[in-house]
């Protein structure tokens, strides 16, 4: 395609540019949780391995992390099944009111998390009678995490058609059968983006589990809440910060090759 | 002649015809089976979500005892009335809009050029490194992120070391801070469907366009730009509508700024009223739902 | 159209639900010295077996468990001592304390006086057995019974320490040492945009308390019982003082992290903040200026829902038994309540610099309470601002 070459050097040096502004705040904290200095003066005066040790022997932020993963676990498998049923229904099906169930399906996402934090604490609470815990939460994050699923499996629902599974029908197999050994596999791929995905979402989202998590309980960003300004605790925060920034470059980059469709992936 | 050679019939595993017939049941009814599959997404969704939803809104018409705090069912309209007479909602609500709107448009204007070089300029595998690389922050927790910008805008932080030797300041806490840290959360979140979206553009419009005798900027406004629009406002919905309920990080680089979202929390909260904070609630739900409704037509809805 | 019959019946349904869920219980009837006949709960008769678990919902400072300095704390003590496994919730606000303690999630609290009534009267917390408390008998007379901690001769807890809000400020920014709350309501001030203000609707009584001093016209004699007129001076002065600020604060330590990047160089804090603020080597003083300060008694209430009030009790026993209560006031930065204390804190002089013993100068701080529209200072010609209305007016000075 015909761009004339300083077209082509600006937008690239945009994206050079964009990508450093992106990254260098994170640069910042992941310096800080070397910083010598508890209050992270800038520059920071000296370099010290002590917090990444405290970090690792911090009772509450292990009990974060294992709330965290276990309400991410249980959401994404809440929202794999509730996502991938509603997107064969909206797919391959044509029904009276098929536009109001897909807004009703973005709109967990769409609406502000506080609208959506308090209604459920409001539910809960109140008219439900329901003591706050894990459960509650994970009911929360499985709602808003079920679009993610949804997009992943109608995209590849879309690009799939169906000719495969007339196939396999017209060769004699049952439709249980079919789904099992024709669809299923095709979709699995989709499934694990959508997936990984909706667990990224749940593992960082904060407002929401605010209002929904039982008292004595801390996922990772509610704990980082907490500990934010304390002056004991803000460098262990900022090793934990720099722990996610790296380990999230795996499930990244695994969502990234699995939807090979859908190229947007993220949080849509 | 040679005669066909066929295995025996193997036997049925077991179980399978009660499966066929069940399966053949299925397939004679549709309905039945899109009945199964709406079942359980629309219970959750449909009558507990929506139920909550609208649970919550019904104490918009209640009130509270000021002195135990105790939700009275009471109807009224005294919350709303309070709403549009008291000069500050109002405020507050354009401020937020505005803040939203600002933030919207910054991101969109930071995310097209990337996203255009990472479409167009970038080899198949440098697209996918590219992707990743915006990606990964994504799940650098929000609340590092905007704690990061508080230490960066303060006081003796980064930006005041960088911009001192020029003899200016950074803007310090408040609303500036609030949308500069804000576009650069959901930077990201315009980034990739605005990616998608120049991606299944087809290159064989821009260069008919170029034959036709169009110059770069013409293109870009007349075939690009058009194109490209239905994904810019899928990235667009959730800028806008995170900007629109946020209050974290306006407590965290906001100084003394209030959104709309601080007032409904605030409500919750310190407040204890229940039923003002439902009516408060209202406003960013109803732009939203007018928001949705409105680019639901230009089918950016369909790219999401 | 389907989906709006849908929306219909699912907005039916959710009203028939809320009608069920939503009830008031019993709303405030009237009557009463404070304007409310609390329910009527009872006491906890005797002391059982300890439950294991606790969950105490404090004030920063007060139940210190390792987590913010490894060297202070007192909570693992108690843990060991009664095998009550404690899980501590820091607020910031006496209304955030409320919204929580409504959660039911939590089985002590330590309430100011703008929290205890409003919970006495939701029923939130019940009366307290004093006989179960033993170190009770220590504790000052003149914090014992008193309108915020009792109704009608019931005790409701037990009570804690009691304090001033303070002016504070860095000695290498702010010079001369102010002695004067003016500095923070001067609309030239030098230090316009470094100032920080408790962010919730009672600092409106440090706003009175001021006009109390600077404006005797006004009449006002209660910070806490402003008719229309107070009020709107008040709020006023608040408005003006808005551009002078450049946050407000209800988390201590990030107030205290302001003061150190030295965002905010002045303003009103606790004693603690000053006392953790100090400790990181930063310049820091306060004082009660010359106009008086608002000031806070705190006491432990058992809330009424608790599944483990004998865990509660033996809490209550311990916070204030005179070694701990020491503990506690001097990490905080507060007057004891157990005149046993006096003796154990680390610095001798403790108690005298916080008048601990002093009931004539602890008369003198307008303690936190909770205004109501039956004015507190036994005006009966007029009305007084409800806290609602201050909750408002809070929202409108934030702008």
């Amino acid at each position: 395609m015909t761009f004339s070459r300083t077209t082509r050097r600006v937008l690239l040096a945009a994206l050079a540019l964009g990508l450093a502004v992106i990254y260098f705040p994170l640069l910042v904290v992941f310096l800080n949780s070397f910083n010598d200095d508890p209050t992270f003066g800038w520059p920071p005066a000296g370099f010290t391995l002590e917090w990444w040790s405290r970090a690792a022997a911090n009772e509450g932020a292990l009990a974060a992390l294992r709330t965290s993963v276990v309400a991410g676990l249980s959401a994404t498998a809440i929202a794999l099944v509730l996502g991938t049923m509603a997107a064969f229904a909206l797919q391959r099906y044509r029904f009276i009111g098929r536009n109001p169930v897909s807004l009703l399906i973005v709109l967990p996402i769409a609406l502000p998390g506080i609208v959506t934090g308090i209604a459920l604490n409001n539910a809960f609470r109140t008219i439900l009678g329901v003591n706050l815990g894990l459960f509650t939460a994970i009911v929360a994050h499985a709602t808003f995490c079920i679009v993610v699923v949804f997009n992943n499996v109608v995209a590849r629902l879309r690009r799939m058609g169906n000719n495969l599974e007339e196939a396999s029908m017209d060769l004699g197999a049952d439709g249980i059968t079919t789904f099992r050994l024709v669809t299923f596999p095709m979709l699995r791929s989709a499934l694990l983006a959508g997936g990984l995905l909706a667990f990224a979402l749940s593992f960082d989202e904060i407002i929401v589990t605010t209002f929904t998590l039982g008292a004595g309980l801390e996922t990772v960003p509610i704990w980082i809440y907490d500990n934010l300004f304390r002056p004991n605790q803000a460098p262990i925060v900022n090793v934990v910060a720099a722990v996610l920034i790296l380990a999230s470059t795996v499930p990244v980059y695994l969502a990234q090759r699995l939807s090979g469709d859908s190229a947007s992936g993220g949080r849509l | 002649m040679t005669a066909a050679i066929t295995d025996p019939p193997r036997p049925a595993p077991p179980g399978a015809a009660s499966r066929r017939r069940l399966s053949a049941y299925l397939h004679r009814t549709p309905g039945l089976r899109l009945g199964i599959l709406l079942s359980a997404p629309l219970a959750w969704l449909g009558v507990a979500y929506l139920g909550a939803l609208a649970a919550l809104f019904v104490t918009a018409f209640w009130t509270t005892d000021v002195f135990t705090g105790q939700v009275v069912v009471s109807w009224s309209l005294d919350n709303f009335a309070t709403l549009f007479r008291d000069a500050v909602y109002r405020t507050i609500t354009i401020r937020t809009v505005g803040v939203a709107v600002l933030v919207t448009v910054i991101d969109a204007v930071i995310a097209f050029p990337m996203a255009f070089a990472m479409a167009k300029f970038a080899s198949r595998r440098a697209q996918r490194l590219l992707v990743i690389a915006v990606m990964t922050p994504l799940w650098a927790s929000y609340l590092v992120k905007a704690y990061a910008w508080r230490s960066m805008l303060s006081g003796n932080g980064v930006l005041h070391w960088l911009l001192a030797p020029v003899g200016l300041d950074g803007p310090g806490y408040g609303l500036p801070a609030t949308v500069i840290t804000l576009s650069y959360l959901w930077l990201p979140y315009m980034i990739l469907p605005v990616y998608a979206g120049l991606d299944r553009l087809p290159d064989s419009l821009v260069d008919a366009s170029g034959d036709l005798g169009a110059r770069s900027v013409r293109t870009f406004f007349s075939v690009v730009l058009p194109l490209a629009m239905p994904a810019v406002i899928a990235g667009s919905i959730f800028t806008f509508s995170l900007s629109l309920g946020d209050y974290i990080a306006v407590k965290i680089v906001g100084g003394t700024s209030q959104l709309l979202g601080n007032v409904v929390y605030d409500n919750i909260g310190a407040a204890n009223n229940l039923p003002f904070a439902a009516t408060v609630a209202l406003v960013p739900v109803v732009i939203m739902l007018l928001y949705l409704a409105a680019v639901r037509r230009t089918g950016a809805l369909d790219t999401l | 159209m389907k989906n709006t019959a849908l929306l219909a019946g699912l907005l039916a349904a959710g009203l028939a639900l809320t009608a069920c869920g939503t009830t008031s219980g019993n709303s405030t009837a009237t009557g009463g010295t404070q304007g409310f006949t609390p329910p009527a709960l009872p006491a906890l008769g005797k002391l059982g077996p300890a439950e294991g678990q606790l969950s105490v919902l404090a004030w920063p400072g007060y139940a210190e468990n390792g987590s913010n300095d490894p060297k202070i704390d007192w909570v693992t003590p108690f843990e060991q001592q009664t095998g009550c496994k404690v899980n501590v919730k820091p607020f910031g606000t006496s209304d955030e304390a409320i919204s929580l303690m409504k959660t039911g999630q939590y089985d002590v609290v330590s309430a100011s006086g703008d929290a205890s009534l409003r919970l006495i009267a939701s029923g939130d917390v019940e009366p307290v057995n004093t006989s179960l408390v033993p170190n009770y008998s220590d504790v000052f007379g003149f914090l014992k019974n008193q309108s915020w901690n009792s109704v009608n001769g019931v005790a409701y807890g037990i009570p804690h320490g009691w304090g001033a809000n303070l002016l504070t400020w860095r000695t290498d920014k702010v010079t001369p040492a102010p002695t004067s709350w003016s500095v923070m309501f001067d609309s030239n001030s030098r230090y316009k945009g470094k100032i920080t203000a408790y962010d919730s609707p009672i600092y409106i009584a440090d706003a009175a308390l001021y006009l109390k001093a600077h404006q005797p016209d006004l009449g006002i004699r209660s910070p806490y019982a402003l008719d229309s007129t107070q009020f709107q001076a008040a709020v006023d002065l608040l408005k003006k003082q808005r551009p002078l600020v450049s946050e407000y604060w209800s988390d201590y330590l990030k107030e205290s992290q302001s003061l150190t990047s030295a965002d905010t160089v002045l303003g009103t804090a606790w004693q603690v903040t000053v006392n953790v603020t100090k400790g990181n080597n930063v310049p820091l003083e306060s004082t009660v200026p010359s106009e008086g300060a608002t000031g806070w008694s705190d006491t432990w209430m058992v809330a009424a829902k608790s599944q483990h009030k004998n865990c509660a009790y033996m809490w209550m026993n311990y916070i204030i038994s005179p070694k701990v209560n020491a503990q506690v006031a001097e990490y905080f930065g507060e007057a004891p309540a157990n005149s046993k204390a006096c003796a154990q804190t680390t610095d001798p002089k403790h108690c005298d610099t916080y008048h601990a013993g002093d009931a004539t100068y602890a008369s003198k701080i307008a303690y936190w309470t909770t205004p109501i529209s039956q004015c507190l200072d036994g005006r009966t010609d007029v009305k007084c601002e409800d806290y609602g209305a201050w909750t408002q007016a809070w929202t409108e000075i934030k702008g």
